[in-house]
């Protein structure tokens, strides 16, 4: 192998970290396959071994107009050989496919990086189209990065000119030459690829054919080239992988599998009733293809109309579920508010974005906290849990779903728009290991009142029509504690209002202790929920690694606290609660815990990076005294 | 289990609307119904939204969920999705069912869910005390409007049949005659079955539809519409409706004057929409009874054909699927 600017790179990072992992960013416009590319680079990843984390990166418009600056979309992965928690800070390598897509990225990128662009893409057209007064493949404005020009579109037409392709067809199938090329580049597999698209275009010989053609001349391009010591292909060692059965998974699958899998838990059926909304609606998608798991999905006329059938469902002895984001959430609060005070199970999936009001549908935030937590009329508690990442909504779902039917209680369980659509290298569990969930339906034995409450979870029988023995009436009236009629006694009102309360706080009963994920106690604790795990636990190592005195704690449990909490954290002298917001969970700890918190907040749809949430921890932390565990 | 009785349908709860108030009528109707329909409480859900109406499930022995303003054809969807065994009835009024729930409503109507949904249509706000409605009068005074409400008020056939409704009734609260019969019919009918049943709000509207309702004139004011029978009213049958080819419009004729005999009277096709969209707007006489009933598949029917009713896959299964990365050795 010959040594380019770029491998020497390779090879310096090796000798720095003793680990080898690379950040790929593929952008282009909408149009370009991009999402795919990155899709089907991810899936030979995982099958060469690799650790892996990813980020789609898109614009809201479905087909923006080509070229331009808003059109641009982007999917990055860090892979390699070593624990991987996030898609990675900066890019060490960029894959542009017009100009627009060069220069909305470079900000993003490591200093010496290669920037692989398709030079036929940069004519005086589309540098226009990009708002570039000058070609920055000349005018300096690469001069930090190792720039790889490659004719993609020609080289691609050339390729696949035996099959007889109109041009607009055959320039389509550069994304796969592309990709042929980045899989050479990393000595990744193609087979994955290859079989991808003879199942997708297994009706169409003609286009099949041609793409794989054009993936083959990609990779031909990489060995062919190597010689001329443009590129060089790295071989990135596996990962340290446990021996069990691996799979990659995004946030909305992992879900969708959770929710299933709670319904099998609990052998109860599921009606998830939704509205399309980003970046929740692949939620739905993949719950759509699950219905022969014991899922019913159902397309309300509106948000509203989708929490209330859910919650039909529920009444009718189905548990019902329904998702949406901050906009839709705000719209089925009322609804809300009848689940809680019917006292029936229902899981309410809030996929954040950001906000407010529309706000940028396709950009993460965890904004939506406050919502979760207080945001209904009346003192209307409801316990709200959160997914810390893609393959963790499996675990939270089933979580939420034991909680809505072990209580009786609508639940929220919160993930955002990074987690639902980024996907990462998976351990699938044994689930055979899964304790059953266990419901609130009536026994054969059981009879009377439907208001008859277990003592413990507060949960009041869930009996449902058909049943003779519980023909009951209930609705969003108060009603009277013991006989369930309309009540508006003022002590009658003052002991549901408590017992709403008491049903919330003894969930607290059920749940795990709070452990430290990762670090030491006794210095700076990182608390964080949500979507940033991957990102504090990479820099926590990285401050244990350089000698700071740092813990993590990530919390699934939001409402109500794990009861262990104050205990753990008082166990720090400074606490750092880094998020996605202007300080909603530093707020809640600070009224629900009375500590003292330092925020480090970001709300500009982008995740936090490692490099933020380092840099603020090398602020507040101390060195450590003690050894520190890998 | 022996027959029921219209009073095995009432509960324990005391009935707490205004003294004089239709909805008292209303009630023993559908108790009524239930009974001589052969419902089964605890096969039967009453679902209500917000208003006067809609506390008639309270009231009704049968399962029953008082939901929020407007959404109880949602939560009823949801009912009839997750168990399609059961008889489900909507109770709404104009507002809650035209105002703040008119989009549920047309989705309801147009998916033709299996539900039975009376509509007491009293033209008025009645719970929070007597703002106009969407189907008040122009011109009704009212607090909200003291000089007289200038909004186009809605026909509730009208938009029903406009949403695809598969079926349409009228009825009117003191009616008790017909109205038991008319509302098993739409128990029976597969698909949404909506039926608008004027109403008398003794305290904020009264008496606002005498010129149908009054039993003294209602011979004169009403026609029963029946499939297949002539469209005649009147004392002695002795009024028919004609069309009227250039206008595209119902006119009331008297049988024996200008030449008028009974083939000159139109005859009653409840299959036909455009003749149940004449009817439902039609105003001296109004139209009573089944006013359009047409097939069609339930809309939970068509959703439970289209897919597994039952668990087939198993998680474990579904796990251990996708791009797999094998390290068991």
């Amino acid at each position: 192998m010959r040594a380019s600017f770029f491998t020497q790179k390779i090879k310096v990072q090796q000798e720095h970290a003793g680990k080898i992992s690379h950040v790929v960013r593929f952008a282009g416009d909408s149009g370009d396959g991009i999402q795919l590319q990155g899709q089907q680079f991810t899936v030979a990843s995982a099958l060469a071994g690799h650790d892996l984390a990813t980020m789609p990166d898109f614009p809201a418009e479905i087909r923006a107009p080509a070229g331009t600056r808003y059109g641009v979309s982007a999917f990055q992965i860090q892979f390699g050989g070593d624990r991987i928690t996030t898609p990675g800070d900066e890019p060490d390598v960029l894959i542009a496919f017009n100009p627009a897509a060069l220069i909305v990225n470079l900000g993003h990128l490591a200093p010496h990086s290669m920037v692989l662009v398709d030079e036929s893409a940069f004519t005086e057209q589309r540098l226009k189209r990009a708002d570039l007064a000058s070609n920055p493949l000349e005018d300096g404005t690469l001069a930090n990065h190792e720039v790889v020009k490659i004719d993609i579109t020609h080289l691609t037409i050339e390729a696949v000119k035996p099959h007889g392709l109109g041009n607009k067809d055959a320039v389509r199938c550069k994304n796969f030459w592309a990709l042929g090329l980045i899989l050479w580049m990393f000595d990744q597999p193609r087979e994955p690829t290859q079989e991808w698209i003879k199942a997708k275009f297994a009706n169409n010989e003609q286009i099949r054919e041609a793409n794989l053609t054009a993936l083959n001349a990609g990779h031909a391009y990489g060995e062919n080239t190597e010689f001329s010591q443009v590129l060089a292909q790295e071989h990135i060692p596996e990962a340290p992988l446990d021996a069990v059965e691996y799979r990659t998974i995004t946030g909305a699958e992992s879900l969708a599998l959770g929710i299933v899998a709670a319904g099998e838990l609990a052998d109860t059926e599921l009606m998830f009733c939704s509205y399309p909304i980003t970046p929740a609606s692949s939620l739905l998608h993949h719950l759509t293809g699950l219905q022969d798991a014991g899922v019913g999905t159902f397309q309300a006329e509106d948000e509203i109309a989708a929490v209330c059938s859910a919650i039909g469902a529920s009444y009718a002895g189905k548990l019902g579920v329904t998702s949406s984001s901050g906009p839709g959430i705000a719209l089925k609060t009322e609804a809300l508010g009848l689940a809680v005070v019917t006292e029936l199970p229902l899981l309410v999936v809030n996929v954040q974005r950001a906000g407010p009001s529309t706000g940028m549908p396709t950009k993460t935030e965890q904004s939506d906290l406050y919502q979760a937590v207080y945001g209904r009329n009346g003192d209307t508690p409801l316990p709200v849990v959160a997914a810390r990442s893609p393959a963790d909504c499996f675990d939270t779902a089933i979580e939420a779903v034991s909680i809505a039917l072990r209580h009786m209680t609508p639940v929220i369980l919160l993930t955002d728009g990074y987690i639902a659509n980024a996907s990462e290298l998976w351990p699938i569990p044994d689930f055979d290991q899964y304790p059953t969930i266990d419901t609130c339906r009536p026994d054969e034995n059981a009879t009377g009142s439907v208001f008859q409450r277990n003592p413990q979870t507060h949960g009041r029988i869930w009996a449902s029509p058909g049943d003779e023995r519980f023909v009951y009436r209930v609705g969003g009236i108060e009603k009277d504690i013991v006989s369930g009629n309309i009540s508006y006694d003022a002590d009658n009102h003052q002991a549901m209002t408590d017992l709403r309360r008491a049903k919330v706080e003894s969930v607290a009963d059920f749940i795990p202790p709070q452990t430290l994920d990762q670090g030491l106690t006794g210095g700076l604790g990182v608390v964080a929920w949500g979507s940033t795990y991957g990102t504090v636990y990479q820099a926590v190592k990285d401050a244990l690694n350089s000698g700071l005195q740092v813990g993590h704690v990530h919390l699934r449990h939001i409402n109500p606290l794990a009861p262990n909490l104050g205990e753990l954290l008082a166990r720090f002298e400074t606490i750092l609660v880094p998020e996605l917001n202007n300080g909603q969970l530093a707020t809640l700890l600070r009224d629900r815990l009375n500590v003292k918190v330092e925020q480090l907040n970001k709300v500009s749809g982008q995740p936090l990076t490692v490099t933020e949430v380092r840099a603020e921890i090398q602020r507040l932390a101390s060195p450590h005294m003690q050894e520190v565990g890998s | 289990m022996a027959d029921l009785s219209f009073k095995d349908f009432a509960t324990d709860q005391e009935v707490r609307w205004c003294p004089g108030c239709g909805d008292y009528s209303i009630l023993k109707g559908v108790q009524r119904a239930l009974a001589d329909g052969g419902s089964k409480p605890e096969n039967t859900v009453f679902v209500s939204g917000i208003g006067c109406s809609s506390r008639l499930p309270y009231y009704i022995n049968s399962y029953g969920f008082h939901t929020i303003h407007g959404r109880a054809p949602a939560f009823a969807t949801g009912v009839k999705l997750a168990n399609p065994e059961l008889e489900v009835w909507v109770i709404t009024g104009d507002g809650d069912g035209l105002s703040i729930g008119g989009n549920h409503l047309l989705h309801a109507l147009r998916r033709n869910v299996n539900l039975n949904v009376l509509l007491f249509n009293n033209e008025i706000y009645g719970l929070t005390k007597g703002q106009y409605s969407p189907t008040s009068r122009p011109g009704t005074v009212s607090p909200t409007s003291p000089d007289g409400s200038v909004d186009h008020p809605l026909s509730p056939g009208q938009f029903a049949i406009g949403a695809g409704a598969t079926f349409f009734a009228r009825s009117v609260d003191i009616d008790q005659k017909t109205m038991p019969g008319l509302l098993i019919e739409a128990k029976e009918h597969e698909g949404t079955a909506f039926v608008e049943i004027l109403q008398n709000c003794i305290v904020y509207n009264k008496d606002v539809f005498d010129d149908v309702a009054a039993k003294k004139t209602a011979v004169e004011t009403q026609i029963h519409v029946q499939h297949g029978q002539p469209l005649l009213y009147g004392k002695d049958n002795g009024k028919g409706l004609r069309l009227n080819p250039q206008s595209l419009s119902l006119e009331s004729v008297v049988l024996g004057e200008d030449g008028v005999t009974e083939d000159d009277i139109l005859v009653h096709d409840e299959t036909n929409p455009t003749l149940a969209l004449l009817l439902a707007n039609l105003h001296g006489p109004t139209a009573m009874g089944v006013i359009l009933r047409r097939k069609q598949a339930s809309f939970e029917s068509a959703y439970w054909d289209a897919r597994p009713t039952e668990r087939r896959k198993k998680v474990v299964e579904l796990l251990h699927t996708g791009n797999l990365l094998d390290r068991r050795k």
